[in-house]
């Protein structure tokens, strides 16, 4: 596996889509490709309320990439540094190999260029010192991105805060609790 | 140079790469973004890190905004009508002839009805000061926003009883331990920020009582649900206000010292009781009185948001109007975790924009509409621009001869837009200015094309919220077609109607500077960071200076401009009939991709949107044969029939059925949106004069349609 996580918090998902599209356009997609993707289901009821899952579906960048073994050209590939698996675009002959190949079906035809894109966790940007698109742009922040177990994790945090709202009926205060009034909505 | 050169700003086509502080045009939030520009072309929009409310986030729509500038499906040039109104022939013309066009109709209708037979409507927000401005100068009071058919009921409620517009009382999320949503679905129809703000808070905690007759994805993340009524919120907050009192929960200390008309309040809520709300609005008594005793536990705070798109129906006013009662009662105001008021850039000792608007006569023409005469509930400063139609159509009180749409698909976004077609069918002159195809645009006799919002700078805005902050949109690259920005073309329209005192800048800067002067801002400090914001830190304002812009200084339960006009402050509820048989309330809704009708056509947005469905519940769609994922039609009384597939579904109160807003386009020249879905405004038969009297605002979800299961056709059936 990569040595990266790219952690969804999915509780902390509105389902907002900010994601797939900024994943497209830093990649100059157009329709057709979605190298990342969220699946949402409709609401079910938990407690006697509506609860709605959302799954975030980018590439998992496995340790032994069936799309890389699948590949023909080398173009499909995995860096040797961190274990992000990537498609050499000049190498792609666009035989959809790697699409066949992928159990989660994260490999994704560009009918503009007939070649596979897939999700890279941007690695240029990474090397850039960024964060991939999809958690730059992230609404609400449930996208995160490092290396793994250096990312702090939302979940364990959240439960926490939640025990002791519930208990004291009363809220812990937030980082910027010093600033006063927030600015709220535009 | 020749006047009509579009006016690029200085650092447009630079080499190299370099970044752009501005504001997103995708939707009416206009959020504060970060361009990335390489050798004159747009490669990365995100939020922009300098306000720390946004970060580096932004919403899909914002991110498409790369899709709009390389889509040629927009107007490329001046077009000038060829053929009937609304028959789609059209011709080119160069921005001299179209201008020069426009200005023979201004002047033609001058003659006929005087300047105010001129009007203009756009969508609000930070610019307006620019089409105020283009309007006066003209001797015209016929300003019109979008409200009626979006906030003008809150925005008019929030006056009536703390003085301030609402956008002059804003959520402090952050500190909120309960917050109350009427419909107000923030994760969907989606301000950037407040969305952030809103998740953050759950996050840690925050209870949310999310109220609608459908379950939204805001819904999912609430800590209570009520699946009410379509429509019957107003009693469910009169059965609050009587329990609140009846509790003996209110912050007494507040009240008697901000709050006046409280024996009437006493009075009015008598017999609303959480058992006679209970048949209303489906909300068991006992559940009432629990949530009570919750929001007493954490006053003050907590938020009753007073509401964002609020023209649903005709006590829609009184809904925001109650809600506001509810956070006076809990002393949520102006007090962390309340609702905090805007201020001013005096607040803090400094000086606001200088406005454009200062630069022409005051007009002392009374409004078509009322607002703020006839009508002195309506905010002048807003108007209601279905009474500019019903005038258009009556020529009462005065005729109206000359329509400027500014970016407003009125088509899309007013009611029945055959009733509209026939107001606008008295105009001389209807001319739309836009950087899309829209359907208002394609009915009207000139289309402007508009730079979009990355081709363009815009007048500074200047947001008064907790601190108030000067706001740059920015110039990111040169238009790709014969387009140009809004203060050209309201600048060369007035130089053509003789007139050109009021915008005589040459350049955008000029403005800029016109704007800035004695701010102790500059143009190059404002391009820094793309705002400035004029305070360090927010602050409270002391209780001993808190007053109220109300002639009583107070927070007032009984309205002054409501008892001028005739209305109750605290009117009986309006019982609402259950619709039977094929009959349902039509509801409607946008999701995080969707911006009205503007985002259908957008290559990526287009993409993403979902096919547009009719939730209908289980119980409803059984007896008339409805199964999910058949299709159905919808008729809602007019020539129009929309056919649609069913979602049944138990998230849809059943006495409701919705769609998503925004579908059924008819511009051939859009195709991407062309035929796609139905268009809801035009199910809404009949409802363009129907109105709530107090707040202004359409009555949209007293829409009552038909829905039947869609013949099957074939052999044997």
């Amino acid at each position: 596996m990569s040595k990266y996580e790219l952690r969804h918090d999915e509780p902390n998902c509105i389902s907002c889509l900010a994601c797939e599209v900024h994943c497209k356009t830093n990649k100059d997609l157009g329709p057709g490709p979605d190298p990342c993707k969220i699946i949402a289901f409709d609401p079910v009821e938990v407690d006697g309320l509506p609860r709605q899952r959302f799954v975030f579906m980018p590439c998992y960048h496995c340790e032994d990439p069936w799309c890389v073994r699948a590949c023909p050209t080398g173009a499909m590939q995995k860096r040797e540094q961190d274990g992000i698996v990537f498609v050499e675009s000049s190498k792609c002959i666009g035989c959809k190999s790697c699409i066949a190949a992928c159990p989660w079906g994260t490999p994704q035809w560009d009918a503009d260029t007939n070649k596979v894109v897939k999700c890279d966790y941007c690695k240029d940007r990474v090397d850039a010192g960024l964060q991939p698109a999809c958690v730059t742009t992230c609404v609400t922040g449930c996208l995160s991105f490092g290396v793994a177990n250096e990312v702090p994790d939302p979940r364990r945090e959240r439960y926490a805060r939640h025990l002791l709202a519930e208990e004291s009926g009363r809220l812990l205060p937030m980082a910027d609790e010093q600033s006063g009034a927030s600015e709220g909505a535009p | 140079m020749s006047t009509t050169m579009a006016p690029n700003v200085s650092s447009v086509g630079q080499p190299g790469r370099h970044t752009v502080y501005s504001k997103c045009g995708m939707c009416a939030v206009r959020c504060p973004i970060e361009v990335t520009v390489e050798d004159g072309r747009v490669t990365w929009l995100q939020g922009n890190p300098h306000d720390a409310a946004i970060g580096t986030s932004l919403c899909a729509k914002g991110a498409a905004g790369l899709s709009l500038e390389f889509d040629d499906e927009r107007p490329q040039t001046p077009l000038i009508r060829a053929g009937e109104r609304g028959a789609g022939q059209w011709r080119r013309a160069s921005w001299d002839e179209a201008l020069d066009h426009i200005a023979d109709k201004l002047n033609e209708t001058v003659e006929a009805f005087g300047g105010r037979g001129i009007m203009l409507s756009d969508r609000g927000g930070p610019f307006n000061d620019l089409t105020k401005t283009f309007v006066q100068a003209l001797g015209s009071p016929n300003y019109f926003d979008h409200e009626a058919a979006c906030s003008g009921n809150v925005h008019n409620a929030a006056r009536s009883i703390y003085g301030v517009g609402v956008a002059g009382l804003i959520p402090d999320y952050p500190r909120v331990k309960h917050l109350v949503l009427y419909g107000r679905n923030i994760v969907e129809s989606l301000m950037v920020k407040e969305a952030k703000a809103f998740m953050a808070a759950v996050s840690n905690g925050m209870r949310c009582t999310y109220i609608d007759p459908r379950a939204t994805i805001t819904a999912g993340k609430a800590t209570r649900y009520w699946q009410v009524r379509p429509n019957s919120d107003y009693a469910l907050n009169l059965a609050l206000i009587h329990e609140v009192l009846k509790q003996k929960v209110y912050d007494e200390d507040f009240v008697e010292r901000f709050v006046s008309g409280m024996d009437a309040l006493r009075q009015a809520v008598e017999d609303t009781t959480p058992e006679w709300q209970e048949p209303h609005t489906g909300v068991p008594a006992d559940q009432l009185r629990t949530f009570v005793e919750e929001i007493a536990a954490d006053a003050p705070h907590v938020v009753f948001h007073p509401g964002w798109m609020s023209a649903r129906h005709k006590q829609s006013f009184h809904v925001s109007r109650s809600a506001l009662i509810l956070n006076a009662l809990m002393g949520s105001v102006e007090v962390p975790g309340g609702l905090v008021l805007g201020k001013s850039p005096e607040f803090y000792g400094r000086k606001g924009l200088n406005r454009l608007t200062d630069r022409v006569p005051q007009v002392d023409e009374p409004r078509v509409d009322g607002a703020g005469g006839t009508r002195p509930q309506w905010d002048p400063a807003i108007g209601m621009l279905h009474q500019a139609f019903a005038a258009m159509e009556t020529g009462e009180p005065y005729g109206i001869g000359a329509y400027v749409a500014y970016r407003h698909d009125v088509l899309t976004g007013m009611p029945d837009p055959e009733a509209t077609k026939r107001a606008l069918d008295k105009l001389k002159l209807l001319v739309s200015i836009d950087v899309r195809y829209s359907e208002l645009g394609w009915y009207a006799d000139v289309i402007l094309p508009e730079s979009t919002y990355l081709e363009r700078a815009n007048i500074l805005a200047e947001s008064d919220g907790p601190v108030p902050v000067l706001e740059v949109r920015d110039q990111a690259i040169a238009p790709r077609f014969d387009s140009r920005p809004a203060w050209w073309i309201f600048r060369e329209l007035l130089r053509r109607m003789d007139v050109k005192e009021a915008l005589d800048f040459e350049t955008i800067e000029e403005l800029w500077d016109y704007q800035l002067d004695g701010t102790a801002v500059t143009v190059s400090e404002m391009r820094e960071t793309g705002m400035v914001a004029l305070a360090d830190e927010p602050a409270l304002t002391p209780r001993d200076e808190l007053r109220f812009p109300t002639p009583s200084g107070k927070i007032e339960i009984e309205g002054e401009t409501l008892r001028q006009a005739g209305l109750p402050s605290l009117p009986a509820y309006v019982p609402k009939q259950a619709p039977t048989d094929d009959d349902f309330t039509l509801l409607f809704a946008k999701t995080a991709t969707l911006a009205h009708g503007q985002s259908l056509n957008n290559p990526l947005l287009s993409e993403r949107a979902p096919e547009q469905v009719l939730w209908i519940h289980p119980d409803r769609a059984a007896p008339l044969g409805i199964v999910d994922g058949e299709e159905v039609e919808v008729n809602g009384g007019g020539s129009y029939t929309g056919r649609l597939k069913a979602k049944v579904t138990p998230w849809i109160h059943p006495e409701a059925v919705f769609m998503l807003h925004g579908y059924g386009a008819t511009v051939p020249l859009a195709r991407r949106a062309l035929g796609r879905g139905v268009a809801d405004q035009r199910l809404q038969h009949g409802k363009l004069y129907d109105f709530d009297p107090a707040g202004g605002g359409c009555a949209m979800t007293e829409t009552v349609v038909q829905v039947k299961r869609r013949t099957p056709r074939g052999p044997g059936r």
